[in-house]
């Protein structure tokens, strides 16, 4: 009888959840009881980060330098100093970019006494008109792929300038064209070192780990400390933010390499230069371009984000639209953002894939014939440019078309949001009251009445049943650093959102997968719109929802709910579609009909992978839910917002943010080992 | 066959009491088991034994084929002595300088111009082209890209993938990418070939024509070759000599004949009782000295096959003369009860 009970996992489960259900409803709700909350031993955490952030700027190492408005030696903190520099260098890039494209004086005066200068006004670099960039841009897809990535680029480029969104595209273009390769270039080389030293590689995984796993929200509050704000200080937290995927699939794409191949590259003589960047980078290839494409989709998803650190572009605009809630408006600009990525990702796969011709012998001409076309469009569409400075009075539409001057759909858009509010507002409203009163609420309430040793119960017997004491232990430890700090109510707010979200996430995820997987084609296509939404930055989700359903715990839900559900209908596909050939004939062989293959074969073996998807869905819904608190809700995100303008703001935005982080990583652990565990009993490798 | 070559000269390749023990303290337990290495202690003990005391030469234009089952330590000899893998103990002297004891810049100058080796899954680079793989270990030696495409090209037609070099790996058969194996292998003209189970991964009728391929081409070429492989009969087809290992240990290193009419292991005649002796066994080995009395003008040339002139001896009564066809002078003498022993006697 005991050990019929220790092999069956769901009458273990059972049992754990009785014993939570008693504790629940044992221990009374009173302040200072600690089985009902743990004492905030963890209170000065914040604080301590942030004593630790100000004296590490102001007191740490003190170096002697030379200040010229004085005239003498001043004591100044290395890392000061050091971030400094970091500072200007990176927004001297930036600038220096998007001058080439919207023209400016500030390159030149970098280099250049401001006194000269000012005697000359008229040496300013100018502006690229907007023609000739729409013409380079379908040259170069031409160049690296072919007429549609020309025609993608080019159509993609008018609708920036004739929808008015120019100069705001062109600052963010800048600001992923300095962030990407700045990113690649980090990701790579760590990744590197990481397969090159094993040590290096067990230091980076936790740290990785956390880094995917915190809301972009808290890296601004330190960054914002340490460097600033401007465009430099949204450059340096999206490179914070996007690095950590490219150092993963460089290590996992440099790991899947042959040894054979690596073996024939010593015994053709290669020094350890030439075996690292002729053999093992180029044949990890595949990986490190995932790599690079992960990481021009995270800098485009940041722009938001970057922006409330003073980044300019559309993601300063997007904000500012959705705060005065001009849906249409927004909407439009995120369109905007959705082409720049599309377009970018395009870009990088093709150069990536793109082959070189060693046999042709090509003369001069030949050789740099993309160059002598541009600057022969660069000259017509500048010519271009002159003549409508002199046929337009105002605005020369040939060079520039300026912000908010060109046509719009918003006035459409907004006509078709006031028609929605209109006729279904009793609907939707009687909807979210509905949902409110009779799920959500009742939810939050039940989790706030769970006594702390009822959570603990909970999770820490979940990871004894999937991976024995270590399991538990880890999840233990992990929830215990959330709950001696004063955020605890808080979090536990956070995640009642966030259950609610993966659970019905995954179910969606789960009915579209199944009915998808069925044919090849309609799988193709799943992936196709997965894909494409997945170039959606998150905070787009948020515009139809706020639109609907106001400023509420729902927006952010359905937000979340829809933002969650990609992962969950693609893991549901590639797991689906992961079980072996063999398999599915084995069973019609056996006579199933297609309704039994289905649950007797494909969902069991497929489970794993499905359940390594609902990993995803958490992050996903839990980054919704903190991206959320801007419209405000209650949880966690809330005071990460609040943090950008309290005193001890970069102390807690780490530490909730280190929270969120936490979170995500206990059930991480948990669901994939259990994962792991049911991949091995199955005999499916991973 | 080629021609053995002179014993007197030095070898290319010497191994002397070779070992390769895998393990955290292999270093240790080797000093302290003073040579006499018990895999089953070892194993007890936390190391695996690789390759245990194997002393032999391979001279020049030699081709030495290394023949063992998973697990006997043929990869990992081969290993160790291309210098992939460090050997635990013993010394490696290729052309007379020690293996072990060189720098990097020597060991990369070494197989920059002296060594070539073939893989059993191809290994080639899967970005590069045909033409591109090939030329690879001479771009790597800084020549420049016109010399190495020329000589790249040269390669190509040798191993007949003329037409190909634009291809990619993955578009082509099992068969050609090995072909561009072995062109890449020797692009820069080695003295020394290895190749670990080059035509493990092909399929039958495949294999054998590479074998064919191979053997014209070691006619041309006449390099100092180590050769892995797990299959006997391709062994005997190749291998001026073979070297027999059994876990770490070489259990017998002699010609082909010899292995196959005298046995020095039971685990040797494992493989030998059912090989076919008259399409392996050449005369030279089964001949009886020169009798005198032989009066019958025919003649059998000593490198033979015993196949080739078994319908003739048989069906002869009386013994015949062995040339050696070089220069027809008479070497020995051959009669049927003797071949009959050999092909059929136990």
């Amino acid at each position: 009888m005991l050990s019929k009970f220790k092999n069956s996992r769901p009458q273990q489960f059972l049992l754990l959840f009785f014993i939570f259900l008693i504790s629940y409803f044992i221990v009374p709700e009173s302040e200072g009881n600690y089985l009902w909350r743990l004492p905030s031993l963890f209170k000065d955490f914040p604080l301590w980060i942030n004593n630790l952030i100000y004296s590490a700027l102001y007191d740490w190492f003190p170096l002697k330098v030379w200040d010229p408005v004085f005239e003498m030696y001043e004591k100044k903190a290395a890392i000061r100093e050091f971030t400094r520099a970091i500072s200007s260098g990176v927004l001297f890039l930036i600038t220096f970019i998007r001058e080439i494209f919207l023209g400016g004086a500030q390159t030149i005066g970098t280099f250049v006494s401001s006194s000269w200068l000012n005697s000359n006004k008229w040496f300013i670099w100018p502006a690229l008109p907007w023609t000739a960039v729409v013409a380079g841009g379908m040259l170069l897809g031409y160049h690296l792929q072919g007429v549609r990535l020309a025609l993608l680029a080019g159509i993609g480029a008018c609708y920036l300038s004739l929808f008015g969104q120019w100069e705001p595209s062109m600052q963010t273009l800048s600001f992923v064209l300095i962030t990407a390769p700045i990113c690649f270039i980090f990701g790579l080389s760590l990744g590197v070192w990481g397969y090159l030293n094993k040590k290096v590689e067990s230091a980076l995984q936790p740290i990785l780990n956390v880094a995917q796993t915190m809301p972009h929200f808290s890296f601004l509050v330190p960054v914002m400390i340490l460097f600033g704000i401007g465009d430099h200080a949204g450059a340096i937290a999206t490179i914070i933010f996007a690095t950590p995927p490219m150092v993963r699939l460089t290590i996992l794409g440099l790991k899947k390499i042959s040894p054979e191949v690596v073996e024939s590259g010593l015994m053709s003589g290669c020094n350890k230069f030439q075996l690292l960047f002729k053999v093992l980078i180029p044949t990890a290839r595949t990986d490190i371009l995932i790599g690079v494409n992960q990481v021009i989709m995270q800098c485009l998803a940041m722009t938001v984000i970057a922006s409330f650190i003073g980044a300019k572009g559309l993601g300063f605009n997007l904000k500012l639209a959705l705060n005065s809630l001009k849906i249409g408006k927004a909407a439009e600009i995120g369109i905007c953002i959705v082409i720049i990525a599309i377009v970018l990702d395009k870009f990088s796969l093709a150069w990536a894939n793109k082959q070189k011709n060693y046999f042709a012998n090509l003369n001069f001409c030949q050789k740099n014939k993309n160059l002598i076309i541009f600057s022969i469009l660069l000259i017509v569409c500048s010519i271009f440019a002159y003549i409508g400075g002199l046929y337009f009075n105002n605005i020369n539409y040939l060079y520039l078309v300026p912000y908010e001057k060109g046509f719009s759909i918003s006035p459409l858009l907004d006509a078709g949001v006031d028609w929605i509010w209109e006729t279904f507002f009793y609907y939707l409203n009687s909807f979210n009251i509905f949902l409110i009163t009779n799920i959500l609420v009742p939810m939050k309430m039940a989790y706030l009445g769970m006594p702390v040793v009822s959570t603990f119960i909970l999770v820490m017997g979940a990871g004894f049943i999937v991976g024995g004491i270590r399991s538990s232990l880890i999840v233990g430890s992990l929830f215990l650093f959330i709950a001696l700090s004063e955020y605890w109510d808080r979090a536990l707010i956070t995640m009642y959102m966030a259950t609610f979200a993966v659970i019905i996430a995954t179910f969606i995820g789960l009915i579209v997968g199944l009915s998808c997987a069925q044919n090849s084609k309609s799988t193709a296509f799943m992936l196709f719109i997965c894909d494409f939404f997945q170039t959606f930055p998150s905070f787009v989700y948020l515009i139809p929802v706020i639109l609907l359903f106001g400023i509420t715990d729902t927006s952010v839900l359905l937000a979340a709910i829809v933002y969650a559900t990609i992962p969950a209908t693609r893991y549901t596909i590639e797991g689906l579609k992961s079980v072996p050939l063999s398999l599915h004939e084995a069973g019609s062989m056996s006579g199933v009909s297609r309704i039994q293959r289905l649950i007797a074969i494909e969902i069991p073996l497929a489970f794993p992978h499905i359940m390594l998807g609902i990993n995803q869905t958490l992050i996903f819904s839990l980054f919704m839910i903190v991206l959320g608190a801007l419209i405000g809700t209650e949880d966690l995100g809330q005071i990460i917002m609040g943090a950008l303008s309290r005193k001890d703001g970069a102390g807690v935005a780490l530490t909730l943010g280190i929270f969120v982080s936490f979170i995500c990583l206990a059930v991480d652990h948990l669901i994939r080992t259990w994962s792991d565990r049911q991949k091995k009993l199955l005999g499916i490798d991973s | 066959m080629s021609e053995k070559s002179n014993m007197n000269k030095s070898p290319v390749i010497k191994c002397e009491s070779v070992y390769k023990i895998f393990g955290n303290n292999a270093e240790k337990l080797l000093k302290e088991s003073n040579g006499i290495v018990d895999s089953k202690s070892f194993h007890t003990a936390g190391c695996i034994v690789g390759v245990n005391n194997a002393s032999f030469e391979v001279h020049k234009g030699e081709m030495l084929v290394v023949m063992g089952l998973s697990g006997s330590g043929k990869s990992t000899l081969l290993r160790c002595i291309s210098r992939l893998s460090e050997s635990t103990a013993g010394k490696i002297y290729i052309d007379g300088e020690d293996l072990n004891a060189m720098n990097g810049k020597e060991l990369i100058e070494l197989r920059r111009n002296k060594m070539g080796m073939v893989f059993q899954n191809f290994a080639l680079l899967p970005h590069k082209t045909v033409l591109e793989n090939i030329a690879f270990p001479l771009q790597v030696k800084g020549i420049t890209p016109d010399q190495c495409i020329t000589k790249a090209m040269e390669m190509v037609d040798l191993v007949g993938l003329k037409g190909r070099e634009n291809y990619f790996p993955r578009e082509l058969s099992g068969g050609q990418q090995q072909r561009v194996g072995i062109a890449r292998s020797l692009a820069v003209e080695p003295d020394i070939w290895f190749l670990d189970e080059p035509f493990s991964a092909l399929d039958p009728l495949i294999r054998k024509e590479m074998q064919d391929e191979f053997l014209r081409l070691q006619g041309v070429l006449n390099k100092t070759i180590m050769f892995v492989t797990h299959d006997f009969d391709e062994a005997l087809r190749l291998a001026d000599r073979i070297a027999i290992m059994k876990d770490g240990i070489i259990e017998q290193l002699d010609t082909p004949d010899n292995i196959v009419l005298n046995p020095a292991t039971e685990y040797v005649k494992k493989f030998t009782q059912d090989v076919p002796r008259e399409k392996v066994i050449k005369i030279e080995s089964i001949m009886d000295p020169i009798d005198p009395t032989i009066t019958n003008k025919l003649k059998i040339s000593k490198n033979d096959l015993i196949e080739k002139i078994a319908e003739t001896i048989l069906s002869s009564k009386e013994p015949l003369n062995v040339i050696d066809p070089k220069d027809d002078k008479i070497v020995g003498s051959l009669n049927s009860s003797k071949v009959i022993k050999v092909l059929f006697g136990s």
